[in-house]
């Protein structure tokens, strides 16, 4: 009987090299750099071809006590949450492999107060820092041009940079040394539209994480999945706009999702509220992971532990 | 894989090169006036390769064998329940859909005291999502040196779900068939060691059988699907014997992209994987390509993601999910709460609801049926206008749950606010904000 041939497949594309973060070496500050992207496969195929960077996980801080979060992560990362540095240290200690710094919305939100917070944050940790603003086109553009003042040569990733607003955010990231996160809603055209117009400003290309937004398990995860799947095979049929690596944000997601925030009135059948909430954030995120993502962002200690080794077995080979 | 109309010329007379067959090239018995235009429409399946009486035993062998699916589709089944896998057509649901969503069995071992107190929790266990009544498919029974056909008997008693029996021993698994007797179950499984009596047994007791091999070795996989097959079983199901997050991927990979792309028929089984304790390897298994999917253990914060996950990576991509038309209620709004506008398509009423969920704000939501599409789309294809709101206010009544009378509507459909306020002249049209993320804020500084 002829022998069964493993059905390799060779891709002429590759994920670009994106490295987060500067040493003293290279004009910033971090005690080590985090690079993600080069494969040149699906995720974690390794008989088709390399995956030099494994997926890495950022640990959401806040700038401020986040009263709103589930009681669950609120117990479980205690005072620590109560100061933007302490809570970072907390989160390298933990296992991140970067600390995600979001700026709540506030109306005392100013560029000299986030100035404040990300020189608090700097200090405490030696990891690359993510720092993302409320969201909201007028505030992100107001702090993160101060952001990306203060942080001056860190190469850090500032978010979110969508269509409304990446002209400062692109012009902040330039002048300093940054990285941006690219947001587009889940879909494979306007993520690409995005990358153009980021790189057309002058952004190389290895500065850009692309970020395809992405729903909680049972809130449309499946949206965001297979974008994502079509985003890296693109990427490695040779469409350069789309050969940037992908950060999505699983925590948050999951949860603002009822089934992790909270216990109350819901039915029996979801069982153990703990249980149950740490299995939707890590289930949103390997999934991600299993269709392409190369930075998730989680809130949970558990969860990271848990997709920490679920990374580590997949890229064992 | 389905052959195309000219692959299939190349297989009927017209093209045969023994010129017994070659002179009933093009003789039109068939009905056609070519053999070209018959394989052209054998390739649309308009036409049965029955209608050609001169084509020769080896092309009909290979276009009845092309008509097959490329992996078979395999039904396990006890008291009106069924778990199926197989019939897949596509390696990335984005090509198609999946078809038959992975079905979810949870493991007793034939030593465990509670087998079927667990047989009859997981068989009772549902839970809803958007709507739909989600259910576990199934049990897994180990040989773990106790007493296995007891142990299937109770557990039969316990549910009606579909049963798979793991055990490598010929005498157990006779003993767990008649046990199971009246149910389809999966017998698992045929070894390099063990197969000729199991296929015996599968055959007798008409079960669909396991092949399994080592450590992904998938030359040794092969060659006992084709000795098992040989020996008369047709119902197989793979387990290539590895149990890791890597191996399982890759593997499980090779098999599909051999069966789909490849055309290897002898791979062309459901896979049957197993995630031990492991909530994500589970769903490693349920996105990538396991049909049969056993878990070691059941609970309940543990089964209803592992679900939803199912539900949402089964769903068809191009039918996305809906929400019912009507009146929500978030965060028990009282009648002077606001009423706001958006769509049935699930995304979008999971983002409203969500945002304002989670804002602690309570509010009323006019769910529109806009037949599942999102606000902007709906607008633009003419599902989402000023007479259909009208038509979901007045039917949902939506007056008598309310002490005032303003209407939230979507930031990004503005435009219909004059046309709404026509078709509703009692009520005060406002403008909300475009993105579900801005309705908080909107609500806490526009609404008073």
């Amino acid at each position: 009987m002829p022998a069964i041939q493993i059905p390799t497949q060779k891709w002429s594309g590759k994920v670009r090299e994106v490295t987060l973060g500067a040493t003293a070496a290279d004009g910033g500050t971090r005690a080590k750099t985090v690079t993600v992207g080069g494969a040149t496969t699906l995720p974690f195929l390794h008989f088709d071809g390399e995956t030099p960077h494994a997926p890495v996980v950022a640990i959401e801080i806040q700038d401020r006590y986040p009263e709103d979060w589930s009681p669950i992560l609120l117990e479980v990362w205690g005072d620590a949450a109560k100061d933007p540095a302490s809570w970072a240290k907390a989160a390298e200690e933990k296992g991140a492999d970067l600390i995600y710094l979001k700026f709540a919305l506030n109306d005392d939100l100013s560029g000299d107060y986030a100035r404040k917070i990300v020189r608090q944050v700097l200090d405490a940790t030696g990891l690359p820092l993510i720092v993302f603003g409320p969201g909201q086109v007028e505030q992100d553009n107001d702090i993160l041009v101060s952001v990306a003042e203060e942080g001056e040569g860190e190469r850090l990733v500032l978010g979110v940079c969508e269509e409304k607003n990446y002209r400062t955010i692109v012009a902040a990231a330039l002048a300093h040394g940054h990285l941006v996160d690219a947001r587009t809603a889940m879909d494979v055209n306007l993520g690409k539209q995005l990358n153009i117009l980021i790189s057309d400003m002058g952004l190389p290309l290895d500065r850009i994480v692309m970020d395809p937004t992405t729903g909680a398990l049972g809130y449309g995860m499946e949206y965001g999945y297979s974008v994502m799947e079509r985003l890296r095979l693109a990427a490695l049929q040779g469409d350069g706009m789309t050969q940037l690596p992908m950060l999505v944000t699983p925590g948050e997601e999951t949860w603002r999702a009822k089934e992790a925030r909270t216990d109350e009135g819901v039915p029996e059948s979801w069982g153990d509220w703990t249980e149950r909430a740490i299995n939707w954030e890590v289930l949103t995120t390997s999934t991600l992971l299993e269709s392409g993502a190369d930075i998730v962002v989680l809130r949970h200690p558990e969860s990271l532990k848990r997709v920490k080794g679920m990374i580590n077995a997949l890229m064992s080979h | 894989m389905a052959l195309s109309g000219l692959q299939i010329y190349k297989l009927l007379p017209g093209s045969s090169k023994n010129p017994e067959v070659k002179k009933h090239a093009n003789c039109k018995e068939c009905g056609f006036p070519t053999c070209l235009a018959f394989a052209m429409k054998l390739g649309q399946k308009q036409a049965k390769l029955s209608q050609c009486p001169h084509v020769e035993e080896e092309s009909k062998s290979r276009l009845e064998a092309s008509a097959a699916p490329p992996i078979r589709l395999i039904t396990l089944s006890a008291d009106g329940h069924k778990a199926t896998a197989g019939n897949e057509t596509v390696i990335f649901r984005h090509e198609k859909t999946f078809y038959h969503q992975a079905s979810l069995f949870v493991k007793v071992k034939d030593n465990q005291a509670d087998a079927a107190d667990v047989a009859a929790a997981v068989g009772a266990y549902t839970v809803d999502y958007v709507g739909m009544d989600l259910t576990l498919d199934g049990i897994a029974i180990e040989d773990a040196g106790g007493d296995f056909a007891a142990t299937v008997k109770a557990v039969k008693e316990a549910s009606s779900f579909p049963i798979i029996l793991l055990t490598d021993d010929p005498v157990k698994a006779e003993a767990g068939l008649k046990a199971a007797a009246g149910t389809t179950p999966l017998l698992s499984a045929a070894t390099p060691d063990n197969w000729e009596a199991m296929a015996k047994l599968a055959k007798q007791y008409k079960a669909p059988l396991t092949v399994r091999a080592a450590d992904g070795d998938l030359n040794a996989l092969v060659e006992l699907a084709e000795k098992v097959k040989g020996a008369g079983v047709e119902d197989i199901v793979l387990d290539p014997g590895v149990r890791d997050y890597s191996s399982s991927l890759a593997v499980f990979t090779q098999l599909r992209r051999l069966a789909l792309k490849k055309n290897e028929r002898k791979v062309g089984y459901p896979i049957i994987a197993f995630a031990g304790d492991d909530p994500m390897l589970a769903g490693q298994h349920i996105a990538k390509y396991g049909g049969f999917v056993v878990l070691d253990s059941f609970s309940p914060g543990t089964a209803y993601p592992l679900l939803v996950l199912r539900a949402n990576i089964f769903t068809d991509p191009q039918k996305p999910i809906q929400v019912q038309p009507g009146i929500y209620e978030i965060n028990k709004p009282q009648p002077d709460a606001p009423m706001m506008i958006t769509t049935n398509f699930s995304i979008t009423y999971f983002s409203v609801a969500n945002e304002l969920e989670s804002s602690g704000l309570p509010g009323w939501l006019l769910v529109a049926d806009a037949e599942g599409m999102s606000v902007l789309t709906a607008w633009a294809a003419g599902k989402l206008d000023a007479e259909r709101i009208a038509k979901g206010v007045n039917t949902f009544g939506i007056a008598d749950k309310l002490s005032h009378r303003r209407l939230i509507l979507p930031g990004h459909v503005a435009v219909l606010m004059g046309e709404l306020e026509e078709e509703l002249p009692d009520w005060e049209i406002k403008v909300g904000p475009r993105e579900a993320v801005d309705l908080p804020n909107y609500l806490k500084t526009q609404w008073g």
